[in-house]
């Protein structure tokens, strides 16, 4: 088993109101076994033995699913390994000796909470304004009654699988969120189901993501190369269809 | 005391017939009543999309970012509903039925008959939400077996069934969110309930971020908190599921039910080292292709590829051959563990056995393989750095689900009136052990379709209750007695971080009251908490205030409860002198070594009751009755 020392230089944030800087950290004895956030989690416990506070970062599953963690590791959302969120990136990827610099996502609209924890609500209320099929618990049809074919589940599939991290946004030059509403108004509009608010869907979303504060897309596909779950930029392409046609119709 | 208020009649038509009876609330009256649901996970967000949906006003709490993050996302394998699609002979009977005998008979059979009824509208519900589930060529819904049973129920998502479910369910609270029938409170930790003249009529809530503390009123109040697999400090749940709220209730006279049937699942990535902070499951479904084998020779060290199939223990085929790979969870743990026991284990540790997919890869091609599992192929590879398409995964298992919880009746009503529970924080529907693809079944039931319509039985009688004023005498005490709990955890000041005191209570949990239990250890085990509680009250380090967001004080507040629930769960396993389900007590064994259950002494649930600070709780027990299913020794050999 392979040992490691690694600096560290981390953005340390009190508040939304504080400044911010970095801070550097030298981190030795580390297994190459353990994964990004149990490196950071001996860190922490070092800070706490000698008094002082630990990084504050969010997660909670480690399994790469939840989407709670979000760090900019060394310029790159969720660090070096392609479709990887930080949670499921272990130590063997480092060398013995380097630096590895992380940073909180950096999005206007993802304002900065404390040290690494970025505040996403405004995904919530995007989702909020229309990311969803009407149906009231009770009154769904047989789920066999609408077959769907293997392709559009499939393709709905690929799109439902984000998981909402925001990675797409710290990416982006233009922080914009379209990758994530794509993929959402992608999923719901090659389904059956979702095509009776297909049209009202898709104009609230785009809206609402520019009422949020994310910039345009302008196609230069940061958001797909740094995709921990490696959604596809073609749904991008999808939802500016989706947004004309719905537009046009009127 | 316990009255489990199970409804009269024949067991296939009591849900039926109390639907039609259930005394309902009019849409007018709806309007003045507040429910507040602790929890978004698959039960509190179904739960709190339907009852706003019915027009209650609902305010649901998580502590988490956003609602669509509970650990019901990271469920893999998938849900069971008695469909019969795959014209396999399956049935509500026999949902119901598997679901009694993989739980051991150790469940209520009128609750686990509602939820083999109710399976299969949540399929269509799911459906109707858009949830892309895996299809056949036809466009018809694609099924898959799972562990302990004989038939194809079980509908899936690739290997993100938890994830797509809670994404539906998120969306419909979402919608109601945007209606104003919701109020989401995100980063939010519910510290304690409000109980006024003995009924469940509120919460004091911390803000993450602020530190703030917040009093609500509810009519109702709605746990929906998951399990406390946590308490062993490595499991495969997420770092922040915690006890807390379900403990608070308990405190408050909740009765928590069967606390020491823990899961322990049988196919996770092996712990690594010392540093561990969680661990990773592999998806039961692998069991259907995989196959599970140890060395014939004790420690042997060859690469598993060089090792000649007649050098080769297919254990479980071995043993079970009528169920082979497919043997429950319970099962299939502890076999694993008695190969490790025995010296027969692999990999650096020894702690861990293997799953092989060099047949299933031959017989039906590795592009059918990978479309099966290839995101579970991958992330094992990320974790471990193999290729299982090579060479077989080493796994072991690990801590996954708890069977106990808050006590519920029938209504999912604890014994505190107007306080519920649903879904894993609850006691009620998998016995002594749960079945694959059960856990997001029974979330989704008791929030989609058992709760909306059971809590009309206790908010029928309450139209006429006012709302009551936070400024009440009873909110003002609860806030004081959480804050201060707060300040006194912040004034210890000692040398011990949080994170080191949670892992002696995981290890002394899962050395003595974990896959296999006996009486001298578990005694020894209540000394060595009750030395820990103590350490962790005088020795504890949280730095920072309580007026700020401060992740070491959530984590010592969870953790403090942890100790207390251990101690619980440690009582229930002594008390319990049978080997049912999760819980092997080593001293009741069949000679060949399997579980062996005592009907005539212990066909109970276990209700314990809090009685005071370093008070011994007291046990109330509800006896189980079984009607339609004769308990018989399980058997899948």
């Amino acid at each position: 088993m392979k040992e490691l020392s690694i600096k560290l230089k981390v953005w340390r944030q009190k508040s939304s109101k504080d400044k911010g800087r970095f801070v550097d950290y030298d981190v030795p004895g580390l297994n190459e076994h353990m994964s990004f956030l149990e490196m950071l989690d001996v860190l922490n416990e070092r800070l706490i033995s000698l008094g002082e506070e630990p990084i504050a970062f969010d997660h909670d599953c480690r399994e790469g699913i939840c989407g709670s963690c979000s760090m900019v590791i060394n310029g790159k959302p969720h660090g070096p390994l392609k479709g990887t969120t930080t949670c499921q990136l272990h130590m063997y990827h480092f060398n013995d000796g380097d630096s590895i610099v992380i940073e909180p996502w950096r999005a206007k609209p993802f304002p900065v909470i404390k040290d690494l924890i970025v505040d996403r609500t405004p995904f919530d209320r995007i989702i909020q304004s229309g990311g969803y099929i009407s149906v009231n618990t009770g009154s769904a049809p047989d789920g066999n009654a609408i077959p769907i074919s293997q392709e559009d589940a499939l393709y709905a599939f690929d799109a439902a699988a984000c998981i909402g991290c925001g990675a797409c946004v710290a990416a982006c030059k233009n922080a914009s969120a379209s990758l994530f509403v794509s993929a959402k108004v992608s999923q719901l509009a090659s389904l059956p189901q979702g095509q009776p608010e297909r049209d009202k869907r898709v104009v609230a979303m785009v809206d609402k993501m520019d009422e949020e504060g994310f910039g345009h897309c302008t196609n230069t596909g940061a958001c797909e190369a740094e995709c921990p779950k490696e959604i596809s930029q073609e749904y991008i392409r999808k939802m500016n269809w989706e947004y004309h046609r719905a537009n046009i119709k009127g | 005391m316990l009255d489990s208020k199970i409804p009269p009649g024949d067991l296939a038509n009591k849900w039926s017939d109390y639907k039609s009876k259930v005394p309902l609330v009019s849409p007018a009256n709806k309007l003045n009543i507040d429910v507040i649901i602790i929890g978004t996970g698959l039960a509190g967000a179904s739960a709190a999309s339907s009852l706003a949906e019915m027009g209650y006003n609902v305010k649901a709490f998580c502590f988490q970012d956003s609602p669509r993050r509970a650990h019901s996302i990271a469920a893999q394998g998938g849900i069971n509903a008695a469909k019969n699609y795959q014209n396999d002979g399956d049935s509500v009977y026999r949902l119901f039925y598997d679901t009694i005998k993989g739980g051991d008979y150790r469940s209520r059979e009128a609750n686990v008959h509602r939820l083999a009824e109710v399976s299969t509208n949540i399929i269509d519900q799911c459906v109707a939400q858009g949830v892309p589930f895996a299809r056949e060529y036809g466009g018809t819904l694609d099924n898959r077996s799972f562990g302990g049973v004989q038939v194809s129920r079980t509908f899936y998502a690739r290997g993100q069934t938890g994830q797509q479910l809670l994404l539906g369910a998120y969306s419909a609270l979402s919608r109601q969110i945007s209606k104003g029938s919701v109020k989401m409170y995100n980063r939010h930790e519910m510290l304690d309930v409000v109980m006024v003249d003995g009924v469940a009529r509120g919460i004091i809530a911390r803000n993450l971020l602020t530190g703030q503390y917040e009093r609500h009123f509810g009519h109702a109040v709605v746990l929906a908190t998951g399990g406390y697999g946590n308490v062993f400090y490595l499991s495969t749940n997420a770092m922040g599921s915690n006890v807390t709220a379900a403990w608070k209730a308990y405190k408050k006279g909740a009765m928590f039910g069967n606390p020491c049937f823990t899961q322990i699942h049988p196919t996770c990535i092996p712990v690594s080292g010392e540093y561990q902070s969680k661990l990773t499951l592999m998806s039961e479904s692998l069991r259907n292709d995989g196959r599970i084998w140890v060395p014939l020779k004790k420690g042997d060290n060859r690469d598993p590829e060089s090792i000649p199939e007649d050098e080769r223990d297919y254990y479980l085929e071995r043993r079970y051959p009528a169920f082979g790979n497919l043997v429950p969870r319970d099962i299939a743990s502890r076999a694993a563990k008695e190969r490790c026991d025995e010296g027969y284990g692999v990999g650096a540790t020894k702690m861990a056995v293997y799953l092989d997919f060099k047949d299933a890869i031959s017989n039906l091609g590795e592009d059918t393989v990978r479309s099966r599992y290839g995101n579970l192929f991958q992330m094992y590879n990320k974790i471990t750095g193999d290729d299982p398409y090579k060479t077989p995964m080493r796994i072991y298992p690990a801590v996954h689900y708890t069977m106990g919880g808050l006590w519920v009746d029938y209504n999912l009503m604890t014994s505190v009136p107007g306080l519920y529970s649903i879904g894993e924080s609850n006691f009620s529907d998998h016995g002594a052990n749960r079945l694959g693809a059960s856990a997001l079944m029974q979330g989704l039931a008791d929030g989609y379709f058992v709760l909306p319509y059971t809590i009309g039985q206790f908010l029928s009688k309450d139209i006429r209750t006012e709302r009551i004023s936070t400024e009440d005498e009873h909110f003002i005490k609860a806030e004081k007695e959480a804050r201060s709990r707060n300040e006194t955890l912040l004034n210890i000041k000692g040398k011990k971080s949080v994170e080191s005191l949670h892992r002696e209570l995981g290890k002394i949990m899962w050395d003595n009251c974990g896959m296999s239990r006996n009486e001298k250890d578990l005694k020894n085990a209540l000394i060595q908490i009750k030395d820990l509680k103590n350490d962790f009250w005088n020795n504890v380090f949280i730095p920072g205030s309580d007026s700020e967001l401060n992740l070491e004080l959530e984590k010592a507040g969870r953790v403090a409860d942890f100790i207390e629930l251990g101690e619980l769960m440690i009582y229930d396993a002594l008390d319990r002198e049978e080997s049912c389900g999760g819980h092997f007590r080593e001293e009741h064994q069949t000679p060949e070594g399997e579980a062996l259950r005592d009907d005539e002494n212990y066909t109970f649930v276990s209700a314990w009751e809090y009685k005071g600070e370093d008070l011994e709780p007291e046990l109330h027990k509800e006896d189980l009755n079984y009607k339609e299913v004769t308990p018989t020794q399980r058997s899948y050999k």
